[in-house]
């Protein structure tokens, strides 16, 4: 079911329709992933049903073709996430560095388990499969930003800088740890 | 110092701006396709070269183009996959966040000879910083028109475009990869046909890695011959190599593809040995699919021979005593690393990525993970070794896709040269349970 409140703004709708154009005429089914991180992004970290259905509504395709793509890509959330979603990655080169070290400490830092979101909505810790960043390791991606050479008190500073900010962070960002 | 073809540039200050590429070469290659070769003689310098796709499976990369099917006034299409998820491979990202351009030079070059006048960059979505530097890079070729109608003057248009995905390992597999690009789940496709014939949208696709295309640049630069020279045997040319674990110095490394594995892990111009002063206990060569070998059996090969960083040596011994080359995804273990504990590490990945399809890997490699999950909990039973032998056996060569394979091959190399480990884990448990029993007697 549609809900009238749930629209991009002028800018992301922009954006949406310049997706929808990198494919041939007939094939814009091609743009839903992109278009799923945009509304991710735009509303809240996550995406509730009827977002979903706005999407589908924008691609003119059914809200189950919207569903069952949404629910296979774990970069989806179906559920609503912290401010700042922090993912660690758990893989056998960033374990091998220490990466269980990194995820004990900030489940005793934020005072949850991993799956869990701090009362004031402002961290939710997860656990993820490699993330290309085993030169670094061990590394957690906040948004679109790569945290990497972790070690605890890194850690601490990066959950102080976060806090301070207060602001979501999201895939879509303009990173801020690269150089280049 | 070994030969390099595609990082050569990489430490230039403002190698990812279009001035500074062109300025040190760049573009050559389209240049010089374009204005003085025909598609098929670009392909035919590829197969000259003998290079092999660099993503895992070592395939011919001239071969694969030759296979593409050109019927006339359809529609052909490269895709370049940058999804680049197997466990211990960062070279890709690398490569593109550092000379996006030659990606970029990369593409167009293969596009003429493929005839596609549409590419797609496939890139994982957890790579989104990436498609920023990628599309800001394309932007950059347009304007200086090697994109776009009639480049260099020419009949040749073509158009590129990034495509970011959202997580999901599966799709590095080139069908499910295809799946993904036309907006559905990433479920590998039935074969055939094979995308060369229907691949993107039903149109005849070629499907590459980033640092495949990366080397057809040098490839058409010096000609197919004297890519060829570089490297020893079938393995020619170079290789990126994402070094990581237990190493002094982890990163991507340029090799010249015969370089002896000892040399690569001890000497300073690569890994710099082993941290902390320890001893060498495994290392899993190609990406976490490849089969993990000892210290003795990565060194040297079962005959003694030094093993070499190449696809013929790596795989010298079969997987009796050898492994791959793989990806190059090189992931170094010390003597304190629990071999039983990163197989269950390995495990609990497959089955997180599988998708499901096909009940051997779908069931199977969630069984695995189970099963090493109880021996590390100590609530292992000698039976379970042979347990797990027989589960990986039934998910071999019994899935749509390879992903089974690939999860099947760490459970039985360690199984194969680390089975005293797992049998000693379990042990200390039984022997533990025993005297509990005597004193409760």
């Amino acid at each position: 079911m549609q809900n009238d409140n749930i629209k991009f703004s002028d800018q992301s709708l922009d954006y949406v329709h310049s997706l929808i154009k990198r494919y041939p005429e007939g094939k814009h089914k091609s743009a839903l992933i992109p278009i799923l991180h945009v509304a991710q992004a735009e509303f809240d970290g996550w995406l509730s049903p009827a977002v979903m259905d706005y999407v589908a509504s924008i691609l003119k395709i059914q809200p189950v073709e919207v569903y069952e793509v949404a629910s296979f890509y774990s970069m989806f959330n179906l559920k609503p996430v912290g401010k700042c979603l922090i993912e660690v990655c758990r893989t056998s080169s960033c374990w091998l560095r220490g990466a269980e070290d990194i995820v004990s400490h900030l489940e005793n830092k934020l005072q949850i388990k991993v799956g869990q979101t701090t009362s004031d909505g402002m961290f939710t810790l997860k656990t993820v499969e490699c993330l290309g960043s085993c030169g670094t390791a061990p590394m957690m991606q906040v948004g679109t930003d790569f945290f990497e050479n972790l070690n605890k008190e890194k850690t601490d500073s990066l959950l102080q800088k976060f806090r301070n900010e207060g602001k979501r962070r999201t895939y879509l960002d303009e990173p801020e740890t690269r150089n280049v | 110092m070994g030969k390099k073809l595609l990082l050569k540039n990489d430490h230039i200050q403002g190698i990812q701006s279009y001035e500074v590429y062109r300025n040190t070469g760049g573009y050559t290659s389209v240049e010089k396709a374009l204005k003085s070769m025909t598609p098929d003689t670009v392909t035919e310098e590829v197969k000259k070269s003998g290079l092999r796709g660099r993503g895992g499976a070592g395939f011919p990369t001239g071969m694969k183009w030759s296979f593409l099917a050109k019927p006339p006034g359809g529609a052909r299409y490269l895709v370049c996959n940058a999804d680049e998820s197997e466990p211990g491979t960062f070279k890709d990202r690398y490569l593109m966040e550092h000379i996006p351009h030659l990606l970029i030079e990369g593409m167009i070059t293969s596009s003429y000879a493929l005839g596609a006048n549409a590419s797609y960059i496939y890139i994982r979505g957890e790579y989104y910083y990436i498609t920023r530097i990628l599309e800001k890079a394309i932007a950059e070729a347009y304007k200086n028109g090697w994109l776009g109608k009639n480049i260099l003057g020419t009949d040749f248009s073509h158009d590129l475009y990034v495509h970011v995905g959202a997580g999901a390992y599966i799709c590095g597999e080139e069908t499910a990869l295809l799946e993904s690009l036309e907006g559905k789940r990433g479920n590998p496709r039935i074969k055939p046909p094979f995308p060369a014939v229907a691949g993107l949208y039903g149109c005849p696709t070629v499907v590459n890695n980033v640092e495949t295309i990366a080397a057809v640049v040098p490839i058409i630069n010096d000609g197919g011959e004297e890519y060829a020279k570089v490297g020893i045997g079938k393995s020619t040319g170079t290789k990126l190599i994402s070094a990581s674990g237990h190493i002094n110095k982890p990163g991507v490394y340029e090799i010249e593809l015969g370089v002896p594995v000892e040399e690569f892990i001890y000497s300073e111009e690569y890994c710099g040995g082993i941290w902390n002063n320890k001893k060498l206990k495994a290392v899993v060569a190609g990406g976490s699919s490849v089969p993990i070998l000892p210290a003795e059996l990565i060194l040297k090969t079962a005959a003694g021979e030094p093993r070499l960083m190449s696809y013929e040596s790596l795989s010298d011994g079969g997987f009796a005593t050898g492994t791959m080359l793989g990806s190059g995804g090189f992931i170094v273990m010390d003597e304190s690393t629990s071999i039983v504990k990163n197989l269950w590490n390995f495990t609990r990945f497959y089955h997180h990525e599988s998708c499901g399809q096909c009940s051997p890997c779908r069931e199977g490699t969630g069984w695995m993970e189970k099963v090493l999950h109880r021996i590390l909990e100590g609530h292992g039973k000698m039976s379970d070794v042979d347990l797990l032998w027989d589960i990986q056996s039934k998910i071999e060569g019994k899935t749509i896709c390879p992903l089974g394979d690939a999860a099947a091959w760490p459970v039985a190399s360690a199984i194969r040269h680390f089975r005293s480990e797992f049998e000693e884990m379990i042990e200390k448990v039984e022997q533990q349970k025993n005297l509990k029993k005597e004193f409760s007697v």
